[in-house]
């Protein structure tokens, strides 16, 4: 039985513990600055000519390999660190409450990160006229991509005390994740296993599913993979920190 | 402005559970309960018990298994072994009421350093389930009672040791528990500080059931109406600060100054006396200095005193030791060894 008010009362603690220090509005610095060189400098948004965000979305399951776990490592290597994660678990508040309340927090604070890159949909609207409902299906695409990365960090950051495995780890996870579906490296797989057990492997990918809904279409398979990534992580994260918040 | 005594609000359900279970008079009680971490025997099969009005003070070395007990009894870590109840639920079936029902001071008063002192209050409210009309006075209750008017928008890190851990004495008290655990709640504190929280843990004690730990043997003779001494995982001793006295070599000794013609020979007269063990005797200028050690059993002062006024001496001072509780302490936790222990 997951009381939801105590998610609500953990998320809310840990959403205005951000703000508490300078570190969020550097992050968001960042992510901007990360975001502007990918899309105009790798990306060419003006040279290409289209009037669409493709060149912008491309490149965020890179940016997340990295700026996500940045983010999730020190989620609960802090509490351990401080010992607040004993005040915590003797409150009346259940491991996984504990668990989806921050990743909450984390994952709003990565949302308000994607709102502020509107200035981009602004000018393509401005050069041109780009689909709308790609857009939109876009935006949504890239947060549930967050979301999985972000549930993926917290489960590592759960197993662990230092925040540098933690970060490696949870980017070696979602790098892996994320080659599965990067072209160049599913054809060379693909001279080595048969073509069922590629499709099955693909299909876990997250570029997999990230493309699909990048292309305007929020097919409820594509969501449903990305909720489920986000289950896993937090529900294994919750039983990984049962195992090891007293140590 | 620590000791304000302040109308209780009837918190939580735990009334319920012991409605239920009418056997239960105490509001803990540990059934051979145990928790090792590898070879080590943190807590190893330790039973008690504490009810409502008694304020249980933990004893023993560093290293000997309270902060362990109190983690165990506040859901924090579970058991290798046995079971305990608190307020009548299960520590491991039932662990979120036991949590609901209880107010806890983890050791070195952890908090949230980057929140202000109100946010974090408010916050516990919100997790303890305390509605919002009720939320304003049951924080203005806890002010009051730790002393925080004054800090109350000032970030936790940037507070003083002593407000600190009013702080996390606060958010004990928050939804007004009927148990309450407390790891050491004077530790690093100065006299003053060490004082007000005392006055503090006095003044909760009446309609509570109070466990402490500590290691500082005036805390326990001054706050603690029964105390539980624990070395290497084990209870050692568990009684009143007098009861574990009369376990000292030293507890019932008559010391007297005597003066007269005859007190050179008084010795011999006093060790006649029922339950005598033994007279030492020792001139002092004028006086005799005497010690008399009884056995226990028939010994009396009275008999005693009748001795030496039959022997036409006068008693110049005479006093009974009641004995010392550094002594007991030492005596039965000095043979821990604690080669391999942190
Ligand atoms: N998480 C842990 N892992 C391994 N050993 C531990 C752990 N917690 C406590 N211990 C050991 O258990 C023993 C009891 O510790 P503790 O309960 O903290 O003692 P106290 O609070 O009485 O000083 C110590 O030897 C300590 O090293
Ligand atoms: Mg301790």
């Amino acid at each position: 039985m997951v009381d939801f008010a105590n998610i609500g009362a953990v998320c809310r603690r840990e959403f205005s513990s951000y703000f508490a220090t300078p570190l969020a509005v550097i992050f968001l610095c960042v992510f901007l600055v990360l975001n502007g060189f990918f899309t105009f400098e790798l990306g060419r948004f003006y040279e290409i000519g289209q009037a669409d965000l493709s060149s912008f979305f491309v490149w965020h399951p890179w940016l997340y390999l990295f700026i996500v776990p940045a983010i999730s490592m020190r989620l609960w290597a802090e509490e351990r660190k401080t010992g607040t994660i004993e005040l915590l678990f003797t409150f009346p508040v259940s491991l996984f409450e504990a668990m989806a309340g921050k990743f909450l927090a984390a994952w709003a604070f990565l949302g308000i990160a994607l709102l502020l890159t509107l200035p981009i949909v602004f000018t393509a609207y401005y050069l041109g006229d780009p689909d709308g409902g790609v857009i939109v299906a876009s935006y949504c695409g890239s947060f549930l991509l967050a979301g999985s990365c972000l549930s993926i960090g917290i489960a590592v950051s759960a197993a662990t005390n230092n925040q540098v495995i933690a970060f490696v780890i949870s980017t070696s996870i979602c790098l892996l994740l994320t080659l599965l579906g990067y072209d160049p490296i599913v054809q060379a797989l693909h001279k080595v296993f048969p073509p069922v057990f590629m499709e099955q492997l693909t299909n876990l990918s997250f570029p997999f599913h990230f493309e699909a809904i990048r292309r305007g279409v929020l097919d409820v398979r594509d969501v449903f993979y990305f909720l489920s990534i986000i289950f896993l992580g937090l529900f294994s994260g919750a039983i990984i920190l049962d195992k090891v918040k007293a140590q | 402005m620590w000791s304000k005594s302040i109308q209780s609000q009837s918190p939580c359900q735990l009334a319920t559970a012991v409605l239920l279970n009418p056997i239960m008079t105490e509001l803990i009680q540990t059934h051979n309960l145990g928790r090792h971490f590898g070879d080590i025997k943190a807590v190893d099969g330790i039973s008690f018990g504490a009810g409502r009005g008694e304020v249980l003070g933990f004893l023993g070395p560093n290293g000997a298994g309270k902060s362990t007990t109190m983690k165990l009894l506040t859901g924090f870590l579970s058991p290798s072994f046995g079971t305990a109840t608190v307020a009548g639920f299960d520590i491991v079936e039932q662990s979120r009421d036991v949590r609901r029902c209880l107010g806890y001071l983890p050791e070195n008063a952890p908090l949230y350093g980057e929140m202000e002192v109100a946010a974090f209050l408010k916050f516990v409210c919100e997790i303890r389930k305390i509605e919002a009309s009720r939320r304003k006075a049951a924080i203005d209750t806890v002010i009051e009672r730790a002393g925080l008017s004054g800090v109350l928008h000032q970030k936790i890190e940037t507070l003083s040791k002593g407000y600190r851990r009013r702080v996390g004495l606060a958010q004990a008290l928050v939804h007004d528990p009927e148990i309450l655990i407390l790891d050491e709640p004077t530790d690093g504190l100065d006299p003053n500080q060490k004082h007000d929280v005392r006055e503090l843990i006095l003044a909760l004690a009446k309609d509570k059931c109070i466990l402490l730990s500590t290691h500082i043997l005036e805390e326990v003779e001054e706050v603690c109406s029964r105390i539980v001494i624990i070395s290497r995982g084990k209870i050692v001793a568990d009684g009143t600060a007098d009861e574990l006295r009369t376990r000292t070599a030293s507890h019932g000794v008559v010391k007297m100054r005597l003066s007269g013609a005859q007190a050179d020979s008084v010795d011999r007269e006093l060790s006649e006396v029922p339950g005598v063990k033994e007279v030492a005797a020792q001139r002092v200028g004028d006086e005799v200095a005497v010690l008399v050690t009884p056995t226990g059993g028939d010994f009396s002062v009275h008999n005693l005193v009748e001795a030496v006024i039959s022997k036409q001496c006068r008693i110049r001072d005479l006093s009974v030791e009641r004995g010392h509780l550094d002594e007991v302490f030492r005596a039965i936790t000095e043979t821990v060894d604690f080669s391999g222990r942190p």
